[in-house]
């Protein structure tokens, strides 16, 4: 008996495919993402929205949180470590989380050096807004990726850029001879085992799911129609005005996604959406994708 | 006349499936909605979330089409949170608030039996009714069969007797995922019981054209 392989790694971000997973910051809100179909949560003490607006030094959260988080539900939690903090990705392992976000969404601990995610047991997701920056994290030992888009704005444009970029590269390495490989690799910034991978088989070796700017069903189904398998929502759901039946709605969203009579049933009489924000209107300094190597 | 397999598909590793069926040969139809079902020989409950799962089978209207489906006699094969779905019951410990089940297997179910995800692992069984050779078996949060009604047989067992993998009839439940391995021997037994299945199935259906 093995514990804890590639394998069983990836293959949990298999089994949330065509899924769910949402931002809660209470045991209640962990129920009401339950009920409504949610595959896993995400614990932590702000949504990003809440981060942005509050400014200073974003960390892990509490594990007292976590883990009344992980108490209040039975669906797989995961939760967030800072870019290079393993310290704060051993104690997540140590309190059993199901899987740990290497998130650009907190204050980064370390500004070179992503986390060894193969020295642990736990598997890891980390955000990508590139092809490069997937492959990067993936050789590191990430095991599932997510388009990074930019957290907390309720908009949806910069997660349809970068599903797109990576898409497009996928898509782009199919279609090179094997001699212009090493070169397309260099230019990536990623490993070459992983670019002839990829190049072979169409797709990455790991989950892709899509995150940042998530706020309606129709963006639910959009960022499925152009290739992610799963999505995360941050602060889509809880920051709306009726985050139960939003919640519900986008669940059926993701799983009747090329289905546009079923998305304009679940789409009727959400209340508000969160609010949202233009990109345009966040300072270059403020921007969380770019956090990352 | 080849097996029309079906795989439900309203979340998980269904994809993981339809590729195992499409390496022996088989196109596997996606079921999303109850009109998908009409014309299958067998259907497949994929690994995923089994409280998401459960309640889009209630939210779509997919419940009493299933039940239908294997009262005709046509096997239904569930994979990890698919057997959870397939059970008569979730032992209470283990329950969500809210857990959908079809209630078909006379088995109660425990789910995510070996704790948190870095208890996931591989094992090698012993499955008579697959094949000589053992069976590689992932268990991601998996469930185990706590007990088994009186028509229920245990397939596998782990070395140390717990059962995670059981048929009624025609009805099969694995706490395993053989369609993360590529060893496809399961899904090819699987096949062979939905063709059996139309060979002795109700007049209407063994009167249907062949393709």
């Amino acid at each position: 008996m093995e514990k804890s392989t590639w394998t069983t790694k990836v293959g949990l971000a298999q089994m949330l495919k065509g899924g769910v997973i949402m931002d809660v910051v209470t045991p209640e809100q962990a129920q009401i993402a339950e009920e409504a179909g949610a595959v896993a949560v995400m614990a932590l003490e702000r949504v990003p929205a809440d981060i942005r607006r509050e400014g200073g030094v974003a960390r892990m959260s509490d594990p007292e949180l976590i883990l009344r988080i992980k108490e209040a539900v039975t669906i797989p939690v995961m939760a967030k470590v800072r870019i290079g903090h393993f310290v704060e990705a051993q104690i997540l392992e140590a309190i059993g989380i199901d899987y740990i976000d290497e998130s650009e969404v907190l204050t980064p601990a370390d500004d070179r050096f992503h986390i060894d995610k193969h020295q642990f047991k736990v598997p890891f997701v980390c955000g990508a807004r590139d092809l490069g920056e997937a492959l990067r994290r993936i050789g590191e030992g990430a095991a599932m990726i997510r388009s990074k888009g930019e957290a907390g704005t309720g908009n949806i444009v910069e997660a349809v850029r970068h599903l797109r970029d990576i898409l497009d590269s996928i898509r782009r390495l199919q279609a090179l001879p094997r001699e212009e490989l090493m070169t397309a690799a260099k230019e990536l910034g990623a490993p070459y085992d992983l670019v002839c991978e990829v190049a072979e088989t169409g797709r990455l070796p790991v989950v892709l799911f899509c995150a940042g700017g998530v706020a309606t069903p129709a963006d639910a189904a959009l960022v499925m129609q152009l290739g992610a398998e799963g999505i995360f929502v941050g602060s889509g759901i809880f920051k709306s005005e009726n985050p139960r039946a939003r919640a519900r709605a986008i669940v059926e969203a993701v799983t009747h996604y090329r289905n546009p009579q079923i998305l304009a049933e679940v789409s009727r009489g959400l209340g508000e959406p969160m609010r949202g924000l233009e990109l345009e209107a966040i300072p270059a300094g403020q921007r969380l994708a770019p956090r990352g190597w | 006349m080849e097996a029309r397999i079906g795989v439900l598909a309203l979340q998980g590793d269904f994809q993981e499936h339809l590729a195992s069926l499409a390496r022996l040969g088989i196109a596997g139809r996606e079921v999303k909605l109850p009109d998908d079902l009409v014309d299958l020989d067998g259907l497949i409950l994929p690994g995923g979330e089994s409280t998401t799962i459960g309640r889009l089978i209630h939210r779509f209207g997919l419940r009493e089409p299933i039940l239908e489906f294997a009262r005709a006699g046509r096997p239904i094969w569930g994979t990890c949170a698919g057997m959870i779905v397939l059970a008569r019951e979730v032992d209470p410990e283990t329950r969500a608030r809210t857990q959908h089940l079809l209630g078909l297997l006379d088995v109660v179910v425990r789910r995510n039996a070996f704790g948190p995800q870095i208890e996931s692992f591989e094992t090698e069984l012993e499955i008579p009714a697959v094949g000589s050779e053992p069976v590689r078996a992932v268990f991601i949060r998996a469930p185990v069969v706590a007990e088994l009604g009186p028509a229920v047989e245990p397939l596998a067992r782990l070395p140390d007797g717990t059962v995670v993998a059981v048929r009624q009839d025609n009805l099969i439940g694995t706490a395993f995922h053989p369609e993360l391995t590529g060893d496809d021997r399961f899904h090819a037994w699987f096949c062979r019981l939905a063709r059996a299945s139309i060979a002795c199935a109700l007049p209407e259906r063994a009167r249907r054209p062949a393709q």
